[in-house]
């Protein structure tokens, strides 16, 4: 709406910092400690070690040559989150922050999470560095994502059922932004995708900015130039703003983005803010929302949890604004079948919110030339999923 | 009217908040009365909103209340325009900011003013953020009250000052709204340290809930305090009658306990 006085933290029109007074110095705080640190040569060199030896990194780009014979288009990458420890990209930010809330002298993490993906990465960085966490979730998401609550458990983090709203990310973190505001003198909050007020999206989105650079140099290395066209999925967006980010000026390569399309768009059961939402201000950002005519946030369906989301992270808001990105959608049905595809053809199984981007190169990928390359952010594996994905084929397990 | 109504004569105002809407439109009408009659000096509606992060339990399920009966902005606004018709104190709307976003600021500051609303209050609109909703609001000679919390550093209670008309809300803890059973030591200084520095009425709330507390910050030295969710669940664990009987007689309470300065 205003005209930004600052320009850190806006995305054109998008992002800013709508938060209660309270959260106000807190805010600031974070934001100057993250500039600091981002400079600071013991801190960086802390963390691209446990990057490098706790999480994993670097993640293979693996060229699916099965799938890309089968579709007999683009050549097909997988860049592997899926294989990052705990599972997802999500450890690529929780390690960051929760390095940034020990240095700030935080004694308390607390965390929101959809599928559980953050919130158990959030746990492991905590328990890692001696610190304790407690992570909100919605009770619908803990009843369909229950291994990742016991795993939560399993790491010494406390979780927090939330039943307001419909029980699953968007309530996670009112829920968390409540506890927040009660404890910020003490609590460092590690927000888990790039949403919420200023400086969130973009702290986030540098922390999984590692996805992006590592697809930037091993394209270069394996294929000798960058890909044609990358491929993310978007709930909140943090693997894709973190796959996108070293992109966003090398404009000969298309960037798309997949929603969850759920039930289909016609039938309003979806999760698709870019494609259906209109501009409004949510959890302290300025975004795409899906919300009624009177400014009411509409719930949403995803067979994927953590793609559960009534908003989106600005910078995605901005990229769709301005036609860097193109964004898309994938019904829960496509992503099943995606999963499925992925399973028997590659032997890996991929997250569902993956399989959502998954879905849009098997849909995409045979109209496009055979020596084009497309790379699909795989951001998390499937293990957790399986129990819905029976449910949904009828199975029982 | 302007708050300065409310604060006459070295007045304590009490302010009650009730959720616009809760639990239906014509018991929330009587239940304003109610509060009116008991003493009120002011009357807080609260639109309800479907994710109220700066609100606890007591209020999130008042919106979902609200929000279940139907109610939309607008009939908030209506709730008002009935109340200013019978009543005479003011009436402040308080707003999370999408829904003033949704009928566009010009038109929502409009229908505001046209209603006999005398000041807005929207928790998660930053001062740094708010330019265009007071130029809105200020063409309809509407106050727009700021919330000023115990972070808040004084170089920005000065500047939230700056913008805030009618009185400045003071947030009594860290924390979401809901019934307290005393404040917290720190608000002592935190009152001290805005009324160093501002002129208005300064008005303290969240957290006060019974008469005691409402004595613990007249003796701080407040202009005026806000009571909410100890309304709030006493209408919505009684019925009818007796609800409206209960509201009437509890506000007494609270406005007896403003008067011991």
């Amino acid at each position: 709406m205003t005209e930004p006085e600052h320009k850190a933290g806006w995305f054109g029109e998008f992002g800013g910092q709508y938060a209660p007074e309270t959260l106000k110095e807190a805010l600031d705080e974070l934001w100057s400690a993250y500039q600091r640190y981002s400079e600071d040569r013991g801190f960086q060199s802390t963390l691209s070690s446990l990057l490098r030896d706790y999480a994993g990194r670097p993640t293979p780009l693996y060229f699916a040559s099965n799938l890309s014979k089968k579709l007999g288009g683009a050549q097909i990458y997988l860049k592997r989150e899926d294989l990052v420890h705990g599972g997802a990209h999500k450890m690529n930010n929780a390690v960051g922050q929760a390095l940034l809330a020990k240095v700030m002298g935080k004694t308390r993490i607390i965390a929101e999470t959809g599928a559980g993906q953050h919130g158990v990465a959030t746990a492991m960085a905590a328990a890692l560095l001696g610190i304790k966490a407690e992570i909100y979730m919605g009770t619908h998401d803990m009843a369909r994502q229950r291994l990742n609550v016991y795993r939560m458990k399993l790491l010494g983090a406390q979780v927090h059922p939330v039943e307001s709203g419909s029980k699953t990310l968007k309530d996670a973190i009112n829920e968390a932004l409540r506890d927040w505001i009660t404890n910020v003198r003490t609590t460092y909050y590690l927000l888990g995708s790039v949403v919420g007020p200023h400086p969130y999206p973009t702290i986030v989105r540098d922390l999984q900015s590692v996805i992006g650079k590592e697809i930037r140099t091993q394209s270069e290395k394996q294929i000798g130039r960058l890909p044609d066209t990358i491929v993310a999925c978007v709930g909140g967006g943090s693997n894709a703003m973190g796959t996108f980010a070293p992109f966003i000026s090398n404009t000969e390569v298309q960037l798309v983005g997949v929603q969850a399309g759920g039930q289909g768009l016609e039938k309003g059961m979806h999760a698709a803010p870019l494609i259906a939402g209109l501009p409004g201000v949510l959890q302290g950002m300025r975004t795409m929302v899906l919300q009624d005519d009177y400014g009411q946030i509409q719930t949403t369906h995803s067979i994927a949890a953590g793609l559960d989301y009534s908003g989106v992270g600005p910078q995605h808001a901005y990229l769709k604004a301005i036609g860097r990105a193109k964004y898309e959608t994938a019904t829960d049905e496509e992503a099943v079948a995606a999963f499925m595809e992925l399973c028997r053809l590659e032997g890996i199984i991929p997250a569902l919110e993956s399989s959502h981007a998954v879905a849009y190169v098997i849909k995409h990928a045979p109209e496009a030339p055979k020596d084009s390359v497309m790379v699909v952010t795989l951001s998390g594996r499937g293990d957790k999923d399986v129990e819905s994905v029976a449910a949904f084929r009828g199975e029982i397990l | 009217m302007t708050s300065s109504r409310a604060f006459s004569d070295g007045k304590r105002a009490l302010i009650a908040y009730l959720m616009g809407g809760d639990p239906n439109p014509s018991l929330c009408y009587d239940a304003a009365l109610s509060v009116i009659e008991g003493g009120a000096d002011a009357l807080e509606l609260g639109i309800p909103f479907s994710d109220p992060i700066a609100d606890g339990p007591t209020i999130q399920a008042a919106s979902v209340r609200a929000l279940s009966a139907g109610t939309k902005p607008a009939d908030v606004l209506e709730l008002a325009r009935e109340l200013t018709k019978n009543v005479r104190v003011p009436i402040y709307v308080m707003t999370y900011l999408n829904p003033i976003l949704r009928m566009g600021l010009p038109a929502f500051a409009r229908a505001a003013s046209t209603s006999g609303v005398t000041g807005v209050i929207v928790p998660d609109l930053p001062i740094e953020l708010s330019d265009e909703w007071l130029v809105a609001a200020r063409a309809q000679s509407l106050e727009t009250v700021f919330l000023v919390s115990p972070a808040t550093t004084s170089s920005r209670i000065d500047r939230i000052v700056e913008k805030c008309s009618g009185f400045v809300y003071l947030v009594s803890v860290y924390g979401v709204t809901g019934e307290r059973s005393s404040l917290p030591d720190y608000t002592q200084e935190f009152v001290s340290r805005v009324k160093n520095r501002v002129t208005i009425p300064v008005a303290l709330g969240f957290g006060i809930s019974r008469p005691e507390t409402v004595k613990q910050a007249i003796k701080l030295g407040v202009d005026g305090v806000i009571v909410g969710s100890a309304l709030v669940s006493r209408l919505a664990n009684s019925e009818g009658e007796s609800a409206l009987d209960e509201l009437r007689s509890y506000t007494r309470e609270l406005k007896a306990a403003t008067l011991i300065a």
